[in-house]
């Protein structure tokens, strides 16, 4: 492997690949991309110490439009393929770039073991609710009743939470953002590139031609204040254009209250990110239709020793003067001379 | 344990009291079994330990049940140990045991049809109670039906002569019966004139937390010895001699544990870690468990949540520069086909070790089989090529898995490397290979280019294998993916033209690789009126048909083939001396099939489906009925 000297100061530019970007007009996946590009050269990485990997849809493409390392692998099998990458090299920085069909249906299984065994891996999960590339059938996000190509009568199945598979798989950060609102996407990419663990990040994401306006509360510039409850740490919950609303607990359950402007009661539910997971999941419950708003930001973020870390130890206990001997292990176990 | 045989120890074998007289013999082949609890496994490996240091050539068959501990007494849990073992060179764990250690009803059932006429049977008599007959399903007592009549039955009361040995040791009747396997070891160890010394040290090595297992074990062990010695149950004894095996220093290996050394050899003559993604499979986990204790060699080994990841997670840390392997068996590869695909496709360097099965399906676990070959060949979509190659004997696992490491990563192409049931838990000696005489090839991570010109599928003119550059080369980023690539660039196309271009090239380069196939070797005459085809595990008991029918004056030879594909470039005029071709697989005639296809050659086809290797018997009978124009 080469050396990496002090790295150059890279710009935006330096992230552009020069494959042209094939999403539909409109589509929510170029906001993410041209966050994304504006952030890698403030990590302070060096570009061939990055690596994207995909599976397949059409957020998976993201890898070809990024100017670093990349791999668009198969349907489901990203996370599985990072964890090898990062086994074998731990000091790269490694994106998995998936959606809710590729990482939650046929990849589940994946992205379930790799949030469990915390790989330091990033996890971008393109929520659209539905299935772009193959033409608008009914993803795993899907809700329940939603008409597509392949529920003309509107589908049975009970969609799944990424945010709560994240949480029951322990991910040691766990965080929502929506396409549309750059400057929280931006700040939440950082902090997962910060993060040391596997880091799962839920994108609400706009699929403008098969499942338009999906999220179109909270991606409205008219409507989020009002739709979106940002967590911030340390502070209570509160949200509205007037900050005249705020989350309680009543029992297990959120409850929205609202009050006068300024004035929030003493009793608003704090944000503590550094929370048990029961907590975090307590608040993944906070969606439309039963809750006027959703929350985004960082649910949840401990630190714990990665599963690469813990590779990289085992491998350095294991290395004892004299071992390595290839001579020696041929010949172990039980030997005899034949004259 | 280095142990040399010409060591001087204080001899731990008691003197012989009476004079018996000895017996030479030539080869001998004995089946022990029992429960899965009894101990069979274990006994049948210091057996072999012992007579391997006796200078004996040798060779074993152990024979699973596919339960772990399947209730006991009754037929499904009845595992076996053979071992056949020679004053002569030998390939194969015998046809037919000549004796028979039955530690109970259902074993004895079980086992008696393989036991050659008039051979010997020694059996437990305690377990011959009317409770363990019904377990075994047998309706009379078989000691006393007369049903055994034509063999020598040896009766002996084995738990309760343990029980006496043990006496005053304070043990439960079910810790006494746990020792009774070393009394039956004892009696075998006086019978074949064995020392019981490596036992003795393995027993004290094994239970060094325990010195009354110790003392329970050796005590059994030397009580066995003690009443063949004084009861006369035997009235001689057997000696075989020495076997001339070429100089050196010897091991016993089974194909898992050669495989899983020839995986660490190739990563320190690659110079490149070893990495393995897995998913625990029957027959397979023993090298997924081998390698998982060698971190000392820098082997990062991933037990991975399914056989997908087993191979995606490689096929990853390929990408980032490891060599890597994933193991499995038969159902674990159609599982990772699809992952198979994504190497081909992204020409990244990756082993594939499929441990051959009975299936369809899940199939025979336990048992061996050879009916993956279309799977390994054929068994993807598209037009998607891979390299296949098959290791011959449990040692030759060792050689084939450099090599399948080797090609890979020259070819930066997946390999396949075929073993099976048979190859991964049978064993022989092997000669511990000089380290220096190991081939040692340099793998190159030379981008080829200046990073502006830089392509990612420009081809070496002569391997047409595309540059390996890894993640961490500064200036070389590039991406690479499933979908199919431009020629030099590897960005997406759909043109026509350049999709049937690559599938040309990637066939060629998978073609090509004949370059490194030595010529084909055959036993026997040039020319010949048969030709035994092999494949694979069945090189022992085809080669010692062979050989033993050309002793007899025929007309035969045979080939063996470890490059499945692509297959050796001059097959097919090897083929063509002969008048005619008999290929004998564990399969319905796969790789019969293949050589039709590509040779046109007319062949007759010797198939065995029972979860059981070829008999020499049964090779040697087929070549006779084609010679005889029977056939
Ligand atoms: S189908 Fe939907 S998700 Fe896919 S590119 Fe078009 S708008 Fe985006």
């Amino acid at each position: 492997m080469a050396e990496t000297t002090v790295a150059p100061k890279l710009e935006r530019k330096d992230f552009v690949s020069d494959q042209v970007v094939r999403w539909c007009p409109g589509c929510g996946d170029y906001a993410i991309l041209a966050q994304m590009q504006k952030v890698l050269p403030t990590f302070g990485v060096p570009r061939e110490k990055i690596v994207f990997v995909s599976g397949i849809g059409c957020s998976s493409r993201f890898p070809y439009y990024v100017n670093t390392y990349g791999f668009h692998t198969i349907h489901g099998r990203a996370p599985a393929i990072a964890t090898g990458i990062k086994l074998a090299q731990p000091d790269l920085q490694v994106w998995v770039v998936t959606g809710d069909g590729d990482g939650l249906s046929i990849g589940g299984n994946h992205l379930l073991h790799a949030m469990r065994r915390n790989v330091d891996i990033k996890i971008l999960l393109f929520n659209n609710r539905i299935y772009g590339l193959t033409k608008g059938q009914y993803s795993p996000t899907s809700l329940q009743g939603m008409v597509t190509k392949s529920s003309p009568m509107g589908t049975l199945d009970r969609p799944l939470y990424p945010l709560r598979v994240a949480l029951a798989a322990e991910a040691t950060f766990v965080a929502r953002t929506v396409d549309t609102d750059v400057a929280h996407l931006g700040s939440i990419l950082e902090r997962a590139a910060k993060h040391k663990g596997s880091a799962f990040i839920e994108i609400f994401q706009n699929c403008i031609v098969f499942n338009d306006g999906a999220f179109a509360e909270a991606e409205s510039r008219d409507t989020r204040d009002d739709s979106v409850i940002k967590l911030e740490h340390g502070k209570p919950l509160v949200f509205g254009k007037n900050k005249d609303k705020g989350v309680k607990m009543k029992g297990f359950k959120p409850e929205v209250v609202t009050f006068e402007a300024g004035k929030p009661p003493a009793d608003l539910l704090v944000h503590d990110e550094n929370a048990g997971a029961q907590y975090a999941y307590a608040l993944t419950h906070i969606e439309p239709p039963d809750y006027p708003a959703v929350p985004v930001g960082v649910f949840r973020t401990v630190t714990e020793p990665t599963f690469d870390q813990l590779s990289e130890a085992q491998l350095e206990a294991a290395k004892k003067p004299g071992g390595g001997d290839l001579a020696k292990l041929l010949a172990g176990g039980e030997t005899w001379e034949v004259r | 344990m280095n142990t040399d045989t010409e060591e001087k120890k204080p001899s731990l074998t008691p003197k012989r009291q009476r004079a018996v007289p000895v017996e030479e013999l030539d080869a001998v082949t004995i089946r022990f079994a029992g429960d899965s609890g009894d101990g069979v496994q274990l006994t049948g490996g210091q057996f072999t330990t012992t007579t391997a240091l006796a200078g004996n050539d040798l060779s074993t068959f152990p024979d699973y049940p596919a339960e772990i501990r399947a209730p006991v007494g009754t037929l499904p849990g009845v595992s076996g140990f053979q071992i056949h073992f020679s004053s002569r060179d030998i390939l194969t764990p015998g046809d037919q045991p000549q004796v028979l250690v039955a530690f109970n009803p259902a074993a004895l059932k079980a086992n008696i049809k393989d036991l050659e006429a008039g051979g010997t049977i020694l059996v437990n008599t305690d377990a011959f109670t009317p409770g363990n007959f019904k377990k075994a399903n047998i309706a009379t007592n078989p000691l006393e039906d007369g049903s055994l009549s034509s063999y020598r039955l040896i009766e002996v009361p084995m738990t309760s002569l343990t029980t006496n040995a043990l006496d005053g040791m304070g043990m439960s009747p079910t810790q006494v019966s746990r020792c009774k396997n070393f009394f039956a070891l004892g009696i075998m160890y006086w019978l074949y004139e064995r020392p019981m010394e490596t036992t003795v040290d393995w027993i004290q090595h094994k239970f060094a937390k325990n010195p009354a297992h110790i003392e329970a074990n050796i005590r059994a062990l030397q009580a066995g010895w003690s009443y063949a010695e004084t009861t006369e149950i035997f009235a001689r004894t057997y000696r075989v001699k020495k076997a001339p095996i070429t100089p050196g220093r010897y091991r016993n290996i089974t194909g898992n544990d050669a495989t899983a050394l020839g995986l660490v050899a190739a990563s320190k003559l690659s110079g490149h870690t070893l990495f393995l993604g897995s998913y625990p499979i029957t027959p397979a986990s023993d090298i997924l468990h081998n390698l998982s204790k060698y971190k000392a060699f820098g082997v990062k080994t991933f037990q991975a949540e399914d056989e997908i990841a087993a191979i995606t997670s490689a096929i990853g840390a390929a990408f980032a520069g490891h060599l890597a392997i994933t193991t499995t068996s038969g159902p674990g590869v159609a599982l990772k086909t699809e992952g198979l695909g994504l190497a081909v496709m992204t020409e990244l360097p990756l082993v594939l070790i499929n441990v051959q099965r009975g299936g369809p399906s899940t199939g025979l676990p336990t048992k061996t089989e050879q009916a993956d070959l279309f799977q390994a060949v054929f068994g993807r979509n598209g037009e998607c090529p891979v390299a296949v190659l098959a290791a011959a004997t449990p040692g030759d696992c060792f050689t084939m898995a450099i090599e399948a490491c080797r090609w890979a990563m020259k070819y930066r192409h997946p390999v396949i490397l075929l073993t099976d049931g048979y190859l991964a838990n049978g064993s022989e000696p092997w000669k511990i290979p000089a380290v220096a005489d190991l081939p040692s090839f340099a793998v190159s991570h030379d981008p080829g280019a200046a990073p502006a010109e830089f392509k990612p599928y420009a081809r070496d003119p002569k391997t047409l294998a595309r540059p390996w550059v890894i993640p961490g080369t500064p200036g070389y980023e590039h991406r690479i993916g499933g979908l199919e690539k431009a020629n030099l660039t590897g960005n997406i196309s759909y043109d026509p033209d350049n999709h049937e271009l690559m599938c040309r090239l990637r066939a060629d380069k998978v073609n090509g690789m004949t370059q490194d196939i030595p010529p084909t070797v055959v036993n026997g005459p040039e020319k010949a009126e048969v030709l035994v085809v092999g494949w694979g595990s069945t090189y022992g008991a085809i080669t010692t048909a062979v050989n033993e029918l050309q002793k007899a004056g025929k007309s035969v030879a045979s080939v063996h083939i470890r490059h499945i594909h692509p297959l050796p470039p001059d097959l097919g005029a090897t083929l063509a001396r002969y008048k005619r071709v008999i290929v004998a697989e564990m399969n319905f005639g796969q790789l019969e099939t293949v050589i039709r296809a590509k040779y046109l050659a007319p062949t007759v086809g010797l198939h065995k489906m029972k979860g059981q290797p070829f008999k020499v018997s049964e090779i040697k009978a087929k070549v006779e009925a084609v010679l005889a124009g029977k056939e």
